[in-house]
C-alpha cells in the first residue's frame, strides 16, 4: 500500500510570479480550504517534499535554481505547474528575460491554469498529481 | 634496594641520562625504553604491593634529609635570584620567608620529633602512581615524536630537546615522590620540585610571553609552598609529629583545622583552583606534552591528592564547607568560561580547572561516597584528559592550528585523530564514560550530605560542559574538505601509539570501574574511616552493567559511521540545500549578481555572556571572599 | 522472559502513544486555529510515507546518527518505562539528544549547523532543571529507582510543587513547541528551513520523526512520576495530568511566538534557578 496519497507534502517555488498565484497556494493552508485535512504540509524544504508547485514564468536566473531544488527532492517526486505563466510564460512569455513555461527545464505532471490560479483549482491539481505521484511510486517498485 | 625506591630514583636516573646524551637518536630510544620501563616497575611496583600495601620505617634518613635541604636551598637561591633579576620581588618575599621558615624550623624546633614511617603506599597511592607511572610514560613517548614536529614548525624555538625530556622524567620521579611519602618534609621537597619542573617547561620557548606566565606559575605555587611550609610549622611544634598519616587521624579542632586550612591553600594553589587559577591558564604555551603531563594529568592531581587526604579532617568542619565552596565556584565558573573559547587548549585548560574544581567539591565534602566519587574522578580525567591534550597537539601539528573552528577538515586529514579526540571528548561528559558515572555519584553524595547549594551549582556547570564539548564535537563530526593546497604534517608513530594507547585506555576504563572500584577504593575507605563501605551505585545491579556495555559497543560504531550501512546499490548524493543557490561545492553560494560565495559556519561562542573578563573577575572576588570568610570563622573559633 | 516482553512491548507501544499524541496535537492546534485538521492517524501516515520514499544522502555519515540517536532514545524509554534509574535515564537521553545534534552538524548544511547550535543551546539551557528535577525526587523518596518513587504513599508532588513548575517550563523545549522551537520545526519556519532535519529525507527523517514521538512519552513520564505513587487512583490522577499538560503545551504552542536564543537561555536558567533553589531550600529547611 502506498501512503504518497495520505501524506503529500508540498514545495512552493515562486519564479517570476506576479505573486497572485502565491497568495492561491498560501490560501489552501487558511482556515478556509484548510488542506491539512488531507495531510498536506507546507514543507519549504526540498528533502521533505513530495510535490513541487511552481508559480511564475522561468527566467534565465532561476533555471539553475529549480533545477537543484528538483534535483534535491527524492524519489518519487512530481511537478506541478500552478497558473498560466507557469504553463507557458502566460503575459510574460514574449519577455526578454523570460523562457517560457516551467516544462522547458522540468518535466511538468500537472498543468494548473489561472491567471490567478484560484484555491479550489489547485487542491484539484494537487489531487491529480497525488494520482501520478503514486504511478510512479508504483514504477519505482517495479524497478 | 626496595622496589619503591628503584620506582623513584629510575626516572631520576633516567632524567640526568638524558640530559648528558645529546645525539638525538640515541637519546630518543633512551627515553622510549625509560618510559616503558617506568610504567612496568609502576605495575610491578603496584601489582607487589597492592593487597598488603607497604609501609618503609626508615633508618637512617638524615642523609636523605640533608640532601633535599642543600637542593631546597640552591633552588630557593635561585628564585630569589630569578625574582630580583625579573622584578618579581613577591616571588623573591614568598621564596625567602620559605626558606627562612623551613630552615629555622629544620635547625632549632625539629628535634625530638621522629619519623617513623617515612613511606607508605596504600590503595590510593597506588591508584597515583598508576596514573603518573602509565600515562606520564606515556606523554614521555609522546614527547619524542611531537618534539621532532614541534621544532619543525617552530624554528624560532631554540632547540632544547635533552633539557626537556630530563624535566619530564625529573618530574616523574618527583611526582612518585610526593604520593609516596608520609613524611611532611619530603612531601614539601618533592611539591617543591614539582613547581619547579612546571617553570622549567612553561618557559621552554623562553619568548616573552613564555617567560612572564613561567614567572607567574612559580610566584603562585611558591606561595602555595609557602601555605605549605607554615602548616609543616605549625603541624610541628603543635603535635610535635611530621607524620601525614598521624596527623590526619587526629579529631578536627580548632588548632588542627588552620594547619589543614594552610595546607588546603597550597593545594588549591596547585589545582590553580580560583583565586590561583591564572598560572594554569598561562601555561599552555608551553609545549604540548608537557601540558599534557603537567597542567592536567598529574602534576595539578597533586593539590586533589592532597585534599582528598585531607578529607577526614574536611567534611562539617568550617575548613571544609569554604573549600567546597570555593572549589563550586570554580567548578561553574570556568565550565561557564570555557564555553567562550575558541583555543583548543583554553577550553581544555578551562575545562580541566573546572574538573579539578569538582574533584575538590567532592574531596572536601568529605562523605564516603563523595570520596569515591573524587578518585575515580581523578582517574578518569588523567586518561581521558591527557588523551585530549596529546590529541591537540598533534592536531595542532597537522592542520597548522589550535582554533577549535578550524578542526572541521579534521575528519577528512586524519580520520584516526579525529576518532581519538571524539572518544576523549566523549570520555570527558557522555555515559558510559567514567566522568559522568563519578558525577552521578557525586551527585548522590551531595544529596545525602545535604550540600543543596552544591547540587544546583552541579547541575548548572553539567549544562555548560555539555555545551561546549558538545559543539567541539559537533566541529569534528562535519566534513568540511581540506584545501588542497595546504601542507599537512605527518604523525609520528610515537603520537600515535600513545594516542592509541590512550585511546583504548579511556575505553577500557568505563568497564574497569567496578573493578577500580571493589578492589582499590572500596578498600582504602574502609581503612580510612574505619566504617564498612560499599560501591555507591550498585555494581551488583548487573542489568546496568550489561546496559553500559552494550552503550559502549555503540559508541565504538561511530567510526563505523563511515563506512556505508547500506549493501544496496549506493544512494543518491545531492549537494546540500542552499535555497538553490549551491555553486556545486557544498561550501560557496551563487549570492546577487552571480558571484560565488563562501558560506561560514561557526560554532556559537556568546562572548557577551560567557565572556572570561566580567566572569573571571567575579568569581575571583567571590573566591577570595569565602576565603577571608573561612580565614576569620576560624580565627573566630580559635579565639 | 517476561523481560524479553516487557521489552518488546515497550519498543512497540511507546512510539504508537506517541505518534496518537502527535494527532491528537496537529488536531487539537488546527482547532485552535480555527480548521478542522488532519486525520487521528496522520503522523504514521507521513511516517509510514516518509520509509517508502527514497533516502538521499548529502555525505556518507551523516544518516548514521540520527539512527544512534533513536537507539538511544529508545534505550532511554526501556529503562525509564521499566522503573529503572532516573539519572541513567536521564544521562542516556542527553546522549540520544545530543547525537540527533551531531546529525546536524554532520550534514554541514548553515541551515542544519545553525539547528544544531540552538539545539545544544536548548539542551544547556534546559538540562539543570532536569538535573534538579532528579535530584529533588532523590532528596524526597531517597531512591533514584523510578519504580520505588512512584511506589511511595505520598505522590513527589507534594514536595515538590515549584521543581514540578519548573519542569513543566523546561517540557516545551523537550517537546519541541513554541516559544522555544528554535532548532527544529513542523511549521514552516523560513530563516532556518526545518533545522537539523534540513538535509534528511526517506527513512531518516522518519527515525526522526519516531525518536520524537519516543522523546514526548520519556517527558510525559516525567511528568507521570511527579503524581504516581501506591493507590490505583494517584495513576489516573498521573494520566489525566500528563494529558492536561500536554494540552496546556499545546496551547501554549499556538498562543505564542518564538523567542530569541538569548531570552530561551535566561529565561530558562532564571526559572529553573529560582524554582529548583527555593523548592529544594525549604525541603532542606523543614527538613522533610
Amino acid at each position: 500500500m502506498n501512503f504518497n496519497k495520505k501524506s503529500p507534502w508540498i514545495l512552493h517555488y515562486d519564479g517570476s510570479s506576479c505573486n497572485g498565484c502565491d497568495i492561491g497556494v498560501l490560501a489552501c493552508l487558511t482556515p478556509l480550504y484548510d488542506v491539512e485535512r488531507f495531510g498536506v504540509i507546507n514543507t519549504g524544504n526540498p528533502r521533505h517534499a513530495d510535490i513541487l508547485l511552481l508559480t511564475g514564468s522561468l527566467n534565465a536566473q532561476n533555471i539553475p535554481v529549480v533545477q537543484q531544488i528538483y534535483d534535491q527532492m527524492p524519489e518519487p517526486k512530481v511537478v506541478a505547474a500552478i497558473g498560466i505563466c507557469a504553463t507557458s510564460g502566460g503575459i510574460f512569455a514574449e519577455c526578454y528575460n523570460v523562457v517560457g513555461g516551467v516544462d522547458k527545464v522540468l518535466p511538468v505532471d500537472v498543468y494548473v491554469p489561472g491567471c490567478a490560479a484560484r484555491p479550489q483549482a489547485i487542491i484539484d491539481g494537487v489531487v491529480k498529481a497525488l494520482s501520478i505521484l503514486d504511478e510512479k511510486q508504483n514504477a519505482l517498485k517495479g524497478r | 634496594m626496595s622496589l619503591i625506591t628503584v620506582l623513584i630514583l629510575f626516572p631520576l636516573a633516567a632524567s640526568i641520562m638524558v640530559y648528558l646524551v645529546r645525539r638525538e637518536n640515541i637519546r630518543n630510544t633512551i627515553v622510549r625504553v625509560g618510559a616503558v620501563i617506568t610504567a612496568g616497575l609502576t605495575l610491578v611496583t603496584a601489582i607487589a604491593y597492592f593487597n598488603d600495601g607497604f609501609q618503609l620505617s626508615a633508618q637512617g634518613t638524615e642523609f636523605i634529609d640533608i640532601c633535599m635541604m642543600v637542593v631546597e636551598v640552591c633552588l630557593a637561591v635561585y628564585i630569589i635570584v630569578t625574582g630580583i633579576k625579573e622584578k618579581k620581588y613577591l616571588l623573591s618575599l614568598f621564596s625567602v620567608a620559605q626558606i627562612i621558615l623551613i630552615l629555622w624550623f629544620e635547625f632549632t624546633q625539629k628535634e625530638g620529633i621522629e619519623v617513623e614511617t617515612g613511606i607508605i603506599l596504600d590503595k590510593l597511592s597506588s591508584v597515583m602512581i598508576l596514573i603518573i607511572g602509565v600515562i606520564g610514560s606515556l606523554i614521555c613517548i609522546y614527547a619524542v615524536g611531537y618534539m621532532k614536529s614541534y621544532h619543525v614548525h617552530h624554528t624560532e624555538v631554540k632547540e632544547r630537546k635533552s633539557f626537556f625530556f630530563a624535566v619530564l622524567f625529573l618530574f616523574l620521579a618527583a611526582m612518585f615522590g610526593l604520593v609516596l611519602s608520609n613524611n611532611l618534609m619530603w612531601i614539601y621537597f618533592c611539591w617543591e620540585i614539582t613547581t619547579f619542573c612546571s617553570y622549567l617547561l612553561i618557559g621552554y620557548t623562553k619568548a616573552e610571553e613564555a617567560r612572564n606566565n613561567s614567572l607567574l606559575a612559580l610566584t603562585i605555587n611558591v606561595g602555595g609552598g609557602l601555605a605549605f611550609a607554615c602548616a609543616i610549622v605549625m603541624i610541628g611544634m603543635n603535635f610535635r609529629t611530621l607524620e601525614l598519616s598521624n596527623f590526619i587521624a587526629m579529631q578536627p579542632e580548632a588548632l588542627v583545622l588552620v594547619p589543614v586550612l594552610l595546607l588546603c591553600l597550597a593545594a588549591l594553589t596547585k589545582s590553580a583552583q580560583l583565586p590561583f587559577s591564572a598560572w594554569l591558564l598561562g601555561a599552555m604555551v608551553a609545549p604540548t606534552p608537557s601540558s599534557a603531563l603537567l597542567h592536567s594529568a598529574t602534576m595539578v592531581k597533586a593539590g586533589v591528592y592532597l585534599i582528598i587526604r585531607l578529607a577526614p579532617l574536611l567534611g562539617e568542619t568550617v575548613v571544609g564547607r569554604i573549600i567546597t565552596l570555593v572549589g563550586a565556584v570554580t567548578f561553574l565558573a570556568c565550565s561557564l568560561i570555557a564555553i567562550s573559547q575558541r583555543d583548543a587548549k583554553k577550553v581544555l585548560a578551562y575545562s580541566t580547572i573546572a574538573n579539578l574544581g569538582l574533584i575538590v567539591i567532592c574531596a572536601s565534602v568529605g562523605t564516603q561516597e563523595s570520596i569515591w566519587a573524587a578518585i575515580l574522578l581523578v582517574i578518569f580525567h588523567a586518561v581521558s584528559k591527557s588523551l585530549l591534550f596529546l590529541s591537540v597537539g598533534s592536531i595542532e601539528n597537522q592542520i597548522g592550528s589550535r582554533n577549535v573552528e578550524k578542526m572541521d577538515i579534521l575528519m577528512n586529514v586524519s580520520r584516526k585523530l579525529a576518532v581519538c579526540m571524539i572518544i576523549g571528548i566523549s570520555g570527558m561528559f557522555l555515559a558510559p564514560f567514567g566522568m559522568l558515572i563519578s558525577k552521578w555519584v557525586a551527585m548522590k553524595s551531595f544529596i545525602d550530605s545535604r550540600n543543596m547549594i552544591i547540587v544546583v551549582i552541579l547541575s548548572y556547570g553539567s549544562a555548560a560542559t555539555l555545551f561546549y564539548w558538545g559543539k567541539w564535537i559537533g566541529k569534528l563530526v562535519s566534513n568540511g574538505q581540506p584545501k588542497v593546497d595546504e601542507p599537512h604534517g605527518g604523525l609520528y608513530k610515537d603520537e600515535k601509539v600513545p594516542i592509541f594507547i590512550h585511546a583504548v585506555i579511556v575505553l577500557l576504563s568505563c568497564l574497569a570501574y567496578p573493578i577500580i572500584s571493589k578492589y582499590a577504593i572500596v578498600p582504602y575507605l574502609e581503612s580510612t574511616f574505619g566504617i564498612s563501605a560499599s560501591t555507591p551505585i550498585g555494581t551488583g545491579d548487573q542489568i546496568l552493567m550489561v546496559l553500559m556495555v552494550v552503550m559502549i559497543c555503540l559508541l565504538i560504531l561511530v567510526p563505523l559511521g563511515y563506512i556505508p550501512l547500506n549493501i544496496r546499490p549506493k544512494r543518491r548524493i545531492t549537494p546540500i540545500y542552499m535555497a538553490g543557490e549551491n555553486a556545486g561545492d557544498n561550501e560557496n553560494f551563487i549570492a546577487a549578481t552571480g558571484i560565488k560565495r563562501k558560506s561560514e559556519m561557526s560554532n556559537w561562542y556568546m562572548e557577551g555572556i560567557f565572556g572570561n573578563k566580567n566572569l573571571m573577575l567575579l568569581s575571583n572576588i567571590i573566591s577570595i571572599v569565602l576565603l577571608c570568610i573561612g580565614v576569620l570563622l576560624l580565627i573566630g573559633r580559635w579565639a | 522472559m517476561l523481560l524479553a516482553i516487557k521489552v518488546i512491548l515497550i519498543i512497540i507501544l511507546t512510539p504508537l502513544a506517541g505518534g496518537l499524541l502527535a494527532g491528537f496535537d496537529r488536531i487539537i492546534s488546527a482547532r485552535l486555529q480555527g480548521r478542522k485538521g488532519p486525520p487521528l492517524l496522520q503522523p504514521f501516515y507521513d511516517v509510514l510515507k516518509l520509509l517508502q520514499k527514497e533516502t538521499i544522502e548529502v555525505n556518507a555519515s551523516h544518516r548514521f546518527y540520527v539512527y544512534v540517536s533513536l537507539l538511544f532514545i529508545v534505550f532511554t524509554a526501556i529503562v525509564m518505562l521499566l522503573g529503572g534509574d532516573i539519572l541513567l535515564t536521564i544521562f542516556v537521553l542527553t546522549l540520544g539528544s545530543i547525537f540527533f545534534v551531531f546529525g546536524g552538524y554532520a550534514s554541514q548544511s548553515p541551515y542544519s549547523v545553525i539547528g544544531a547550535e540552538r539545539e545544544l543551546l536548548q539542551m544547556m539551557a534546559y538540562e539543570p532543571m532536569v538535573f534538579m528535577t532528579a535530584a529533588g525526587l532523590y532528596y524526597v523518596t531517597n531512591t533514584f529507582f523510578i519504580k520505588d518513587i512512584i511506589s511511595r504513599d505520598i505522590p513527589a508532588i507534594v514536595y515538590l510543587p515549584a521543581i514540578f513548575l519548573g519542569f513543566v517550563y523546561i517540557l516545551t523545549f523537550k517537546l519541541r513547541k513554541s516559544p522555544f522551537d528554535l532548532s527544529v520545526g513542523h511549521h514552516a519556519h523560513q530563516e532556518l528551513v526545518q533545522g537539523i532535519s534540513t538535509e534528511y529525507s526517506g527513512r531518516a527523517l522518519a527515525a526522526i520523526e519516531v525518536t520524537h514521538w519516543y522523546e514526548s512519552i520519556i517527558a510525559m513520564a516525567f511528568v507521570y512520576i511527579f503524581f504516581a505513587a501506591n493507590s490505583v487512583i494517584s495513576h489516573v490522577v498521573a494520566l489525566i495530568v500528563c494529558l492536561v499538560v500536554y494540552l496546556f503545551e499545546i496551547i501554549v504552542d499556538n498562543s505564542t511566538v518564538r523567542v530569541k536564543w538569548q531570552m530561551a537561555l535566561t529565561s530558562a536558567w532564571v526559572v529553573s534557578g529560582v524554582l529548583g533553589i527555593l523548592n529544594l531550600a525549604v525541603l532542606f529547611f523543614f527538613e522533610f
